[in-house]
Formats: C-alpha cells, structure tokens, sequence
C-alpha cells in the first residue's frame, strides 16, 4: 500500500473537534486492514464531517444530507467485485433526516460500514438541537437545557437486525472497532460521540461525554450479530414475449365500423376481467381492440368500468366520443354514470334490479345478476354479444379460457338461457 | 390484421421489453398508481430488482448503482417523483446515467391515482435548481412504447446524465392489440468506459462537453461523484471559475446536443392549421384530423416527443402556420406555457381538459370555429 487515506496532516476541522479522530482512526484502521484508499468509496454528505472528501485519496461520493448510507447502499449493491470498502461518514443531522436509509440498509444488511458523527447538535448550521440531542443538553435553540430525550440510533439499528453495531466515545484510538466494523460483511454501524468545539463546549462547560451517556442511561458497546445473506441477482431472465401468447385469428366477424362497449359495475365482481374476455374474444375474431379500465383507488370498493373499443381496422382507436353501448350490472354503476347517460344516445343494458334513469338512450332490462354477482359482468357481455352480434360466441367462450376463468363462470347455466 | 403476429398487451409491457434490450440492467422502484405494471414486468424481466422502501431511496440507490456502471430505471407518478426530486437533481449534477419513467396521473397532491394527465411538464421543466433543462422525451402512443426507450437510454449514456421518459395511465395501463412483426429492432446501448492510462479527471469534458464516465470500481484511478459545486476533479468549490464553468457546462451540454435527441412527428397538410401535441393526446389528435380531412379541412400535425428542452424545429414548424391548437390533458395548457411563454400568443388556441381525455368532437369543433 502506497498511499495514507488522507492526503494532508491538516484536516479541515475546527480545532479540538472529534472528526480528527474518526478520520485518524479510519485511516489507521486501513493501514492496519493494509487496505489500498482505491479500494475504498468514501460516501459523505452534508455537515462538517462532509468537507473530508477533498482530504480522501479514496474514491469519494458526496451527496445530499442525509442521504449518504442510502446512496452508498446503492454503491455496495452494485459493485461486481466485494474488494471494495464501502464507508459512510454522516452527522447526526443526516441521521435524522436519513433514519429510513439506516434503517433499510440494516435490515438488508448491506455491506457498509457507517460512521456517526455524533455531536449531539446541528454543528454547521450555528449549533441547533438535533434528534440526538439528549436532555439537559444546552445548545443554540435550547438555551435553558433541552427538554427533550434523544434518539439511540444503536438501538434502533439492531432492531432493524445490523450485524454490527457499536457506539464508542471519540479517543485519541479506537480503529480497533473501526476494523471490526470493516471486516464485517454487511452493516455495520459505529455511533462515534464528540463535543462540538464551537457550540457544545462552550455551551456545556465542563461536561463529559462519559457523564453524559452515563445520565442518559447508555453506554459504550459492541455487538455482533449474524450476517443476513439475500440473493439478488437473477441469473436469468427471460424476455417479457415468451411469456405472451401470440393471438391468432380463427372466427370472423361481421363489423363494417369501430364499436365501443362500455361495462360498469361493482368492484370485485370481475369488471375488468370481463371486459378482457371480450377483448380477447373480439382479437381471436380478427378485430383490433382498444381496452382500459376505470375505479376509485381502493382496489376492492365502489364502480369499476371497463370500456372495450374493438375495431375491423387495422390500427383500433384509443378514444371515442361516445360509446356505443352501455352495460350496467349494479347501482355503483349506475350512480358513476348518472350525468352521462343523461346525454346518452346508443343501447343501455341495465339490470332489472336498478331504477331505470334519467336518459333518451334505449334501455334494455334483464336480469344480469340471475347467476350471482361474480358471474353478472361476464354474463352481461355475452348476453350483448349474442343480441348484437359483434362477432362470434366461441370467439368469447375461447376468452374465457386465455384469461383462465372458463371453469370459475356458470357457463353452461349462461348458454342454457341465452340458448346458444 | 390477417398478417403478423399480434398480441394484446398494456404500453407498461413494451416500455420495459425495450428498455431491457436498450441495456437497462436494475430497476429500483416503490409501487404508485398508474406505474404499478412497470414495476410489475421490470421486475420480472431485468438482472436486478431492489424494492426500496420510498422514493427517497429509490433515487439514492439508482444513483448509487450507477456510479458503479450499471443503468438503473424507475417507474413513478407525481407523488412518488416529487420526492425524487432533489435527488434527481444530485444525479444530474454528479452526471449519472439513468431513466426515471413518469406514469402521469391527475394531479393536484395525490389527485386521483387511477386517472390519467398530462400535467407534470412543467414541474420538469422547472426542477432542476437553476433553471437547467433535463432531457425528458414524451411517450404519444405504443409505437413509442417501443420505440423511445431506447432512445432514452441512449441520452442517458451518451450524455451522462438522467433522462425522464414521461407517458401516463392512459398509455401504461391501457391494453392493445400489437402486432410485434411491426416492432423495430431495438439494439442495446454501448457503453464506453474511460481506459487511457493518464490521470482520470472525473469532470473534464470531451468535445461534446461530456466527461468520460469511470465506474467506482476502478482500482487504478481515483474517482469523484460530487453533488455540490465542484471543479473538474470533483472536489467541492465555493464558487471559483472552474466551478461555476463547470455547472454551466450541464446547461450547455443538454441544449448543445439537443439534435442528437430531437424527436417529434409532423404530418403536412396545407399552410392553414396546425395541432401541436404531446402524450396521450397525440392519438386523439390524429383520430380527429383523420375526420377532419374526410371532412374536407386541411389540418397539419405536430406531436412533440423530445419535451424539454424545446427543439428549435418545432418554432420553424409553428411559424408557417395561421392557426395552431395546442391539444394537452391539462388545464391550462402546460406544453403551451413552455412553448409560447405566460402569455398566449393571439394565433394560438389551447384544447384542454382535466379527469378523461380529450374527445375528438372537442378537437374537431375548435378547429371548425377556428380555421
């Protein structure tokens, strides 16, 4: 190993501030690991500990606050090759905003080791109270003492499941831990306490981080746990058309122009899948087809409408103005279409159990829901395709079985009352 | 249709088909509506899948993978891309490829998840601090399902930089017929890596103002991503002239090379009326000129692909004409805005609407008023 981690004596850091030390002692930990800095990706982001980057002749990644073990996941999760460190110096500003990265990379134990900086305070920004600032502590923003407890990040990480965790008091050498964290193969987590020169000791006369931790009821510790290990590469994938079935047309249809169906019912009596069925149906007879779907945001509550454009050219159309037949098998569809069936003007299938509405459309009752309401959507569409026409019966029956649902339908109880 | 060889698919489908054969490797990714089918086939069909915990992360872990070499894609809509947003802006300054697919829905805030928009141009437009433009290409049917992933990844390679290929619920989740014997070749992205044996300076820019792109795992020269102002090396500056050169430099190598990446479709008819357009409204806007020429009414079309920045062609296409329509399913006109400014020039007639796409009869009725 030719080169130090860092490139000068003289770090960037207010004198008396704990980052000497965590830099020193990565650096020492290195040179004892005898591990070369390009083989190491120093990820920093915003706050003093961020400036050191200039000072690294390791590879170096500076990113936004916050978001450095989330970036540097990113990184572990990449590389091809695991000869390479991955180290996270953070402040404990960044540990708040970022929790969730620490937290995620913890549970997948991503192999990183992170380094928090924690000074307790907001020390860039004029000395602000942080999420870590434990009580009793007085900052910029909390004059009188804060009143409020801290977090503890080491908790919270091995509840998160890291491999390795350990919090540590900034001294003059403690790259043993910072090995340890190294060699470990996943996440490991080493919560560094400092006193910030500028605010915190002037602030805090002669306070000590051991009375400190020892009032706040934590201390110094190391902890190993099992390596998590996850595959995540595939070792293969297949592309996407083999998986599709190729739609070869077998029936004729009768069309000499653009149809459009539009079906609307209750979510979770098999709208869209009906509206599928006919899709493919109207493929298998050689149309061109046109299909989207339309409901609330809970999948399994209120309308469901599935509007079925099917075409004899070419290229089918992506919209119509109108369509030309309305189905509708409950009163959740009924109630999405009351202001459009008022202008309406084709063929509107309603169900018998639904209060004939306000329209200068056509309306055709039947009783859709006869067969229950899972068979009510599926059913309406054939009784439509049997009245209109559209294109042949066995086109929609071979439907049912590309989208697998032939043996769930009362098909044959379907055919006995159409008698088709 | 008795020939080729169809399918019935969603745009979700092709839009993942060819981006993987374009050569992205990782999708990162959180499930929102209307993305879900992107999320859903990325998973299935790339080397890598990471299911990350919110958008926040996504973002991180894309610009993480790629950093290391690899071309990372997410698939969003706008509440899970405007948390992205300052990380995009990280990946645009460190200059890292990747594609971030907007599946746009109605917004404002959380809007309506399953319905479709077109109203996000602008907030691209605007988001990177600076006013800088970051290179967004615009999905107007399935043939551009095919075809225009490619083409972003190609920007985000060649350019080094994240690009945003925008469609919307009505394109990522609504099922069509396709005949695959019509799909172009789609050929995977070559990729070159810095090789020369002198000193690696990660922001030094080629001729095209480019740099050369390194991997992290080079163990030969020193490597340096940098999201704040930096010079050539990657080191963090104040605001020396090597530095603020170089952030300006972002600026000029997207515009600078905009002929690179220059797509859009126009289709002539007559010096009278023209309909400029963009996503979903482009295939309202063919069906209703279509009616409008049997109709006897010469109208010309413009649908914009490349949408931001704005390609000079399209102020030569609009300058010939009396008349143009600006057809977009927003409310007031967002394409316009960045074309024509805040204020609408007295030629220009803005077709909008919000919560369904725009009719064809609407389209047809003010170009009859109009033209």
């Amino acid at each position: 190993m030719d080169k130090k981690l860092l490139n000068s004596n003289k770090l960037p850091f207010c004198a008396g501030c704990g980052h000497h030390l965590i830099s020193l002692n990565t650096q020492k930990a290195l040179e004892k690991l005898n591990i070369d800095p390009l083989d190491v990706i120093l990820v920093s982001d915003i706050g003093c500990h961020g400036i050191i980057d200039k000072f690294s002749n390791s590879h170096t990644v500076h990113g936004l606050h916050g978001r450095s073990v989330a970036l540097a996941s990113g990184i572990s999760l990449g590389l091809k090759n695991k000869d390479k460190k991955v180290i996270v110096f953070i402040g404990d500003g960044g540990a708040t905003i970022g929790m969730q990265h620490l937290l995620e990379a913890a549970r997948l134990d991503i192999d990183l080791t992170v380094i928090i900086h924690n000074n307790m305070l907001y020390g860039m920004t004029g000395g602000q109270a942080s999420g870590f600032t434990p009580k009793g502590f007085v900052t910029t923003t909390t004059p009188e003492q804060s009143k409020t407890r801290n977090y503890d990040i080491c908790q919270l990480a091995l509840s998160a499941k890291a491999s390795f965790v350990a919090r540590v008091i900034t001294k003059p050498d403690f790259s043993d831990i910072i090995i340890e964290g190294l060699k470990n193969e996943g996440f490991s987590l080493i919560e560094a306490l400092e006193l910030c020169p500028s605010y915190a000791l002037k602030m805090n006369k002669n306070m000590k981080l051991k009375d400190i931790l020892e009032q706040i009821g934590e201390k110094e510790f190391v902890v190993k746990n099992d390596n998590y290990r996850w595959e995540y590469y595939k070792n293969s994938t297949t592309d996407l058309f083999e998986k599709v079935k190729i739609l070869e047309k077998k029936y004729e249809h009768n069309l000499k122009r653009t149809f459009c169906i539009q079906l609307s019912g209750s979510a979770g009596e098999g709208v869209q899948t009906a509206g599928e069925v006919f899709a493919y149906g109207a493929v298998l007879s050689g149309l061109s087809v046109n299909q989207r779907g339309s409901y609330p945001v809970t999948v399994g509550v209120g309308f469901s409408t599935s509007e079925v454009i099917i075409s004899p050219e070419k290229d089918c159309t992506y919209n119509v103005n109108s369509p030309d037949f309305m189905i509708i098998t409950s009163i959740d569809g009924l109630n999405v279409n009351i202001e459009k069936l008022k202008s309406f003007k084709g063929i509107v299938y309603l169900d018998n159990s639904l209060e004939t509405p306000k329209t200068d459309a056509k309306i055709i009752k039947y009783d859709f829901r006869k067969f229950g309401a899972k068979n009510s959507a599926i059913f309406s569409l054939l009784y439509l395709l049997k009245e209109n026409k559209l294109y042949p019966v066995e086109s929609f029956i071979e439907g049912l079985q590309i989208t697998n649902i032939k043996e769930k339908v009362a098909l044959d109880k379907f055919k006995e009352e159409l008698k088709i | 249709m008795k020939d080729g060889k169809k399918i019935f698919v969603n745009g979700s489908f092709l839009i993942v088909e060819s981006i993987a054969r374009a050569g992205a490797d990782t999708f990162v990714g959180y499930p929102i509506t209307p993305s879900n089918y992107l999320y859903l086939y990325s998973s299935k069909r790339l080397p890598l899948t990471f299911h990350a915990p919110d958008e926040i992360t996504t973002l991180q872990w894309m610009s993480g993978l790629s950093a290391t070499g690899r071309l990372p894609i997410t698939a969003t809509s706008f509440p899970g891309f405007a948390l992205m947003v300052e990380s995009i802006n990280m990946a645009f300054m460190m200059e890292l490829p990747m594609v971030i697919i907007l599946a746009q829905r109605l917004g404002p805030s959380t809007g309506t998840a399953t319905c479709g928009a077109s109203g996000d141009l602008l907030l691209i437009r605007g988001m990177i601090s600076g006013g800088y433009p970051i290179p967004t290409l615009a999905i107007s049917d399935f043939k551009d399902c095919w075809e225009l992933p490619e083409k972003a990844v190609k920007i985000a390679v060649n350019l080094r930089t994240p690009v945003i290929l925008l469609t919307s619920k009505e394109t990522a989740m609504t099922n069509r017929t396709f005949d695959i014997t019509s799909l172009k070749e789609i050929k995977k992205v070559e990729r070159k890596f810095y090789s020369s044996d002198e000193t690696y300076i990660p922001y030094k820019p080629e001729k095209n103002l480019v740099p050369q792109f390194l991997p992290l795992s080079s163990n030969k020269h020193q490597i340096r991503f940098t999201a704040s102002t930096h010079d050539q090396k990657g080191v963090l500056q104040h605001s020396t002239k090597e530095a603020l050169e170089n952030s300006a430099r972002l600026y000029k190598k997207i515009v600078s090379n905009l002929k690179d990446f220059t797509f859009y479709e126009y289709d002539e008819d007559g010096k009278e009326n023209l309909i400029v357009t963009f996503d979903v409204s482009s295939v309202v806007s063919k069906e209703a000129i279509r009616e409008l020429r049997k109709e006897g009414k010469k109208v010309s079309l413009l649908v914009a692909k490349t949408v931001v920045p704005i390609p000079d062609i399209y102020y030569e296409i609009i300058s010939k004409y009396k008349k143009v329509y600006v057809v977009e399913e927003n409310l007031n006109g967002e394409l316009c805005e960045i074309i024509f400014g805040s204020k609408t020039p007295d030629n220009i007639v803005k077709i909008n609407s919000i919560g369904k796409m725009i009719s064809i009869d609407k389209i047809k009725e003010e170009v009859i008023k109009n033209g």
